[in-house]
Formats: structure tokens, sequence, C-alpha cells
């Protein structure tokens, strides 16, 4: 299935073939840590069990350290 | 995936189980409020400051202590006190989310910038003083900001000063000091620092101590507070951004690491209090320079000049 993805960090936006079926597959096909963001679709925050579908939009915001 | 709590859906997977947004909120206050009344972290007629930087983290615990004095029926007045260090493309962006929210939620803020105290901004002192000292700019601007924050919470009336440091903060801080054999500097750690009162000195305290940063992301988040996504571009240069991805990588694979870190320390910060009481030789100085309170003759902030001005 094809995704669009906007990662926060690098203020991009892609669109990839996703080869999974969850949100924790997306992080590990994106290597991304589980722990240093949040995912969200259409305004909803989801949890690493959500199924993503075709043609979902995600938004990959990320932790912002420092004072 | 539904909470564990209610047919909602679930925004979090915790240890224990999936939270919706409503329960979560809730889990979160109540953690925060237990820290304030576990740790006696406020007494009722304290003068509150709160060190603010319009992070995801200085929003969050500003709100959380405003509904806590409101919950709890205390009368402690409260004022944010934020540093502009003058940090190019960074906090420029953080203080106008900062003045924007204190509006919002009626809270005096006051601000101190560097070029006031120091003649200088860190983009500006941090080559000149890096030359000689090779201190890296998070050391340089860890010393002005603690600098700061304690002479104008002071000047300000505040009897108390509440920082932002979140679980993960603390953890890396631990590991810091391990790393770098510093007992005596991890003995000043924990959800109230210090070991000794002084008068020079507001005592710090850490209401979102047992907070991991994704949680009060999520909070920020899901309350909507204005954080937009502005890094320190100095953030990646030091000791600290590597023991967080580290920290990150094992709570991946063992989840509760960061947590373990905490409780282990919590137990042995009594024992670390007491040492560092009884190797205090000497009284606290006040720096012969600028007055405020040194453990040498010169304070670190006044070395800082020195080296900014040679």
């Amino acid at each position: 299935m094809e995704l669009t993805i906007f990662k926060e960090r690098e203020n991009s936006t892609k669109k990839i073939i996703f080869s999974g079926s969850t949100v924790a597959d997306l992080l590990q096909q994106l290597k991304i840590n589980r722990e240093t963001v949040i995912i969200i679709r259409q305004q909803e925050v989801l949890i690493e069990s959500e199924p993503l579908d075709n043609g979902d939009h995600i938004k990959i915001l990320s932790m912002i350290s420092g004072g | 995936m539904e909470c564990r709590k209610c047919p909602q859906k679930a925004v979090i997977t915790l240890q224990h189980g999936t939270l919706c947004k409503q329960h979560f909120l809730h889990y979160f206050e109540e953690k925060v409020f237990k820290t304030f009344g576990k740790y006696q972290l406020l007494q009722p007629q304290d003068v509150i400051c709160v060190a603010a930087s319009g992070g995801k983290d200085s929003l969050t615990v500003l709100y959380l202590t405003k509904k806590y004095l409101r919950e709890h029926h205390l009368s402690c007045s409260l004022f944010a006190l934020a540093i502009d260090e003058g940090i190019h493309n960074y906090r420029s962006k953080t203080l106008q989310n900062l003045e924007h929210f204190c509006q919002q939620h009626d809270i005096n803020l006051h601000i101190v910038k560097t070029t006031d105290e120091f003649s200088a901004t860190l983009d500006q002192a941090y080559p000149k003083v890096n030359k000689d000292t090779k201190k890296k700019p998070c050391n340089i601007c860890g010393v002005w900001r603690r600098y700061l924050l304690n002479k104008h919470a002071r000047r300000l009336g505040a009897t108390k000063l509440i920082t932002g440091h979140n679980l993960d903060d603390e953890a890396q801080a631990i590991l810091m000091n391990i790393f770098k054999a510093n007992t005596d500097l991890a003995a000043h750690l924990g959800p109230v620092t210090g070991v000794e009162e002084h008068k020079l000195f507001v005592q710090r305290v850490k209401p979102l101590y047992f907070c991991r940063e994704k949680e009060t992301r999520l909070y920020a988040l899901l309350q909507n507070f204005p954080v937009e996504f502005a890094e320190c571009p100095y953030s990646r240069a030091g000791l600290r951004s590597h023991i967080q991805e580290m920290l990150n990588e094992f709570e991946q694979h063992y989840p509760g690491t960061k947590q373990g870190i905490i409780n282990y320390f919590l137990d042995i910060l009594p024992l670390l209090k007491e040492r560092a009481k009884k190797q205090v030789q000497e009284p606290l100085l006040a720096c012969s320079r600028c007055q405020e309170p040194a453990h040498q003759e010169i304070c670190n902030a006044c070395k800082i000049q020195e080296a900014l001005h040679a």
C-alpha cells in the first residue's frame, strides 16, 4: 500500500510504499524508535497496534528536547 | 485498540496497558499531583517561580502547577521566568509561544536576556569561550541559566523555583554523573534538588519528575498547548544527546528501563545526600565579583565572563 508521511523533525512530506500493516510495522520500516515519536492520522493519535490503510496520511511528531 | 478502562480508542500504550485520551490526561495529572504531595514540593505561603522556555515541559508544568494550586485551595502566588540566551532561529519562537500561553492563562511572565546580564548571546559567547576553555555550548548555557534563574527568582521574591525536568532528563543526568564519576553532583538531583538550604539559593523542585518525555509531549498535544517543533541547534552537541539515544534504545527493547533507573536512584539518594553533607567542609561562599553563591572565590558565570572578554 501507499502512505503519505509527514516528518515533523525534517519538515518534509513524501509518499512511501508500505509493506506492513500496523503503526509498529511502519516504525520498523522507517527505522524509527517508538519512544521518540507520536503518530497522528487525521488529528487522531495512533498506538503501535493500530492498522494502517492504503492512502493514509500519517504525521510523525518528534520529541523536542532542551529548555 | 480500546482503552483498558473504557471502550474509547487508546492514545498510548503504557507498561500496565493502554489508555484513551480522557484516562491518559487523568493518569498524567494524578501522577504530577502525587509528586507535589509526596515530596511536599510546595508550602501554603510559597511564592512560586516557574522556569519557563515555551517548550512542552514548561507549558505543561506551568498549567499543572496552576491547576494544582486551584484544586488544593493553595493561595501561593505564581509567575513565570524565562531566560533569553539569544539562540538564533530558536529562542524567539519558543518565547512567542510562552508569551501567548501566559496571556491566555493570566500568568505574569518575566524575561531576562543574557545580552543585558553578560553582554552577549550564546551564539556570540560560544566560539570565544570555547577557544580558551573548550566548554561546549550546553555547558555555557547551563551555567548561565542556573545562575540567572536563581538570581532573578530570588530578586522577584520567589521561595520555590519549579522546573520542567522530566523522567528522561533525570535518567540522563543520573547516567551522565555515573559516567563522569560525579558522585557529589548526583546528590543534587532528585524531585527536590540540592543538599542543604541556603539563603542565596531558591529551592528547586521538579513536579514532572515521574513523567516520561513522550507522555509530556502527548499531554501538551492533547491539551492543544502551542508547542511547535523548535529544536535547539546545539542540542546534538553534548554527551547528553548520546545518552538520550542510548536510553531510548534500551527503553524500546526493555520497557521500564528509565523508570528503573529513577527508582534505583531514589533508593540511594538519601545516602548520597548524607555523604555530600559530610563532605561540605566550608560554607558556601559569595562570589567575590558578583556576590552570587559560589563554591570557589569566583563563580562559574564570572569565569565564563572572564573567558568571554579575555
